[in-house]
């Protein structure tokens, strides 16, 4: 089953990243758009076990390093996305998850994952503009995930619980 | 880690059976239970105390990432990901050319929904655009006679040599990556090398900065790490342009002067300075205009704003310059216009 769940992580993974360089760039504002994968990885830490949860989010952030469009340097999605499958990992709630709980989670990965990533970018000297820009774009993709939430994490986190192995028998 | 595995069994009462449990071999019960909670399975849905994450996974997976950028930024241009990242673009490369043909027609559907006041504003915007270039066109047989002189010279003294290969943008690097490149539906199969010089109908585009075997990444003169020798196409003045990362409708660039005593009007023509071989930009190729000259007295510098002529927030077919005779797997675009090279390519294999 590990195989199963595997794959449907990666699955989504690669869709996501797919249609964040393809789709929603024609939808973009101010050049940001949502970061989808990054709604995957949380979605995942949010009903996977948290061993499979930072896996995924280490790999999809270094697909995001590699895969064409990118150009800095790599590592930086890779640690981003790993710190905030920790971060959705230990913020997840004890009990049944409201969508409240849900929104806010995803709003915190966010803001840690991109604000992570312009920090990366700093320490490395590679290519983030000024403190009122990044600010800008933190802000504005914070907004762009909050708002894709509803449509986006519901599906992946049924899908995902649905692969657990307590459902599979 | 002891503390992790630990506090599951002992803060939650067994009261709740787990959801798998319907096997009914109830001797078994217990034990799957306690495995249960202790790989923490069960759906979201499910109440029960759940392990956190592993802290020397965590520890693991940042010291990759670490090991990632450290490899990555020491090394330079002979990076050891550079074949990663050429077989990751082979293996993504199919799916975004995929995704983004089958999103191109749906993109300009919000351009059917323009009002009735915009369609008349812009008639008006032409009717005087039109106005103006027929007063000039008054003028042109003159400049056009001595242009076609001047032409024969310069065709004579040196033949240009190059032909377009057309491509489309089929990715777009976010602006949350803080850096701006697109990728093209060709590769290193249609005869693309890095430091080639990609434009578009209304002017320059950027540079190619690598290529797999069918797509190719393009770093747009909108980038912060983006130079291009410029000059002022009025006056001649050189200097160099930066991009500022903006993305979208406000991607303006920077240009400096060699001369700082030279200053451009508004509205001048910036055209490309051009390099020794046309790598990585060939000479003349239009990038903007003049908008803004800003002047320090005091440190005796000025900034001089270029608008792009080129929307770089929808990009959609550009034309690369490659050498003509190109071996490419697509037709090629002389400097006649006329299209050709396929053939050539066909015959040659």
């Amino acid at each position: 089953m590990t195989a199963l769940r595997a794959a449907a992580a990666a699955g989504a993974v690669v869709l996501a990243m797919v249609l964040q360089v393809s789709l929603f760039p024609h939808l973009a504002w101010q050049g940001v758009v949502p970061n989808l994968v990054l709604l995957v990885v949380v979605a995942v830490a949010l009903t996977r076990d948290p061993q499979l949860a930072l896996v995924t989010g280490f790999l999809a952030g270094a697909l995001l390093d590699l895969a064409p469009p990118a150009d800095h340097v790599a590592g930086r999605w890779a640690l981003a996305l790993t710190v905030v499958a920790y971060v959705a990992c230990r913020v997840r709630p004890e009990t049944r998850a409201s969508a409240l709980t849900v929104v806010s989670t995803v709003a915190a990965c966010s803001f840690v994952g991109t604000s992570l990533y312009a920090l990366t970018g700093l320490v490395l000297g590679d290519g983030v503009g000024s403190a009122g820009e990044l600010l800008q774009v933190v802000a504005l993709s914070l907004v762009w995930d909050v708002v894709l939430t509803p449509f986006v994490l519901p599906p992946l986190l049924a899908l995902f619980t649905r692969l657990e192995p307590a459902r599979m028998g | 880690m002891t503390d992790l595995l630990e506090r599951p069994s002992s803060a939650t009462p067994p009261s709740r059976p787990p959801r798998g449990s319907g096997r009914g071999r109830r001797s078994r019960l217990a034990r799957a239970e306690r495995r249960e909670r202790r790989w923490h399975l069960g759906g979201l849905g499910s109440s029960g105390e759940r392990p956190q994450p592993s802290r020397s996974l965590l520890v693991a997976l940042v010291l990759a990432s670490a090991t990632l950028a450290t490899l990555d930024l020491s090394t330079g241009s002979h990076s050891p990901l550079e074949p990663v990242r050429g077989a990751v673009a082979d293996v993504v490369g199919p799916f975004e050319s995929g995704t983004s043909t089958i999103v191109r027609p749906l993109a300009g559907v919000p351009d059917w929904f323009r009002s009735r006041s915009t369609l008349s504003d812009q008639v008006d915007a032409l009717t005087q655009e039109n106005q103006q270039l027929r007063s000039e066109l008054n003028a042109a047989p003159y400049d056009a006679n001595r242009l076609a002189e001047y032409d024969k010279l310069t065709a004579a003294a040196s033949d240009l040599g190059t032909s377009l290969l057309p491509a489309r943008v089929i990715g777009y690097g976010p602006a949350q990556s803080f850096s701006s490149t697109v990728t093209l539906d060709a590769g290193s199969d249609a005869g693309l090398r890095p430091d080639m010089t990609v434009v578009n109908g209304d002017g320059l585009v950027g540079r190619i900065l690598r290529t797999s075997r069918s797509t190719s990444t393009v770093l747009l003169i909108t980038d912060p790490d983006s130079t291009v020798g410029a000059r002022v196409g009025d006056t001649l003045a050189m200097g160099f342009l930066r991009g500022r990362g903006v993305l979208g409708d406000d991607g303006r660039l920077d240009l400096e002067l060699v001369d700082d005593s030279a200053v451009p009007a508004r509205a001048d023509t910036v055209v490309t300075w051009g390099s020794t071989g046309g790598a990585p930009y060939v000479a003349g190729v239009p990038i903007g205009r003049v908008t803004h000259v800003y002047s320090s007295v005091r440190e005796t510098s000025q900034r001089i704003v270029v608008d792009p002529y080129v929307d770089f927030g929808a990009l959609d077919v550009v034309g690369v310059v490659v050498p003509t005779g190109t071996q490419s797997d697509r037709a090629l675009i002389g400097a006649d216009g006329e299209l050709g090279g396929q053939s050539a390519a066909g015959e040659a294999r």
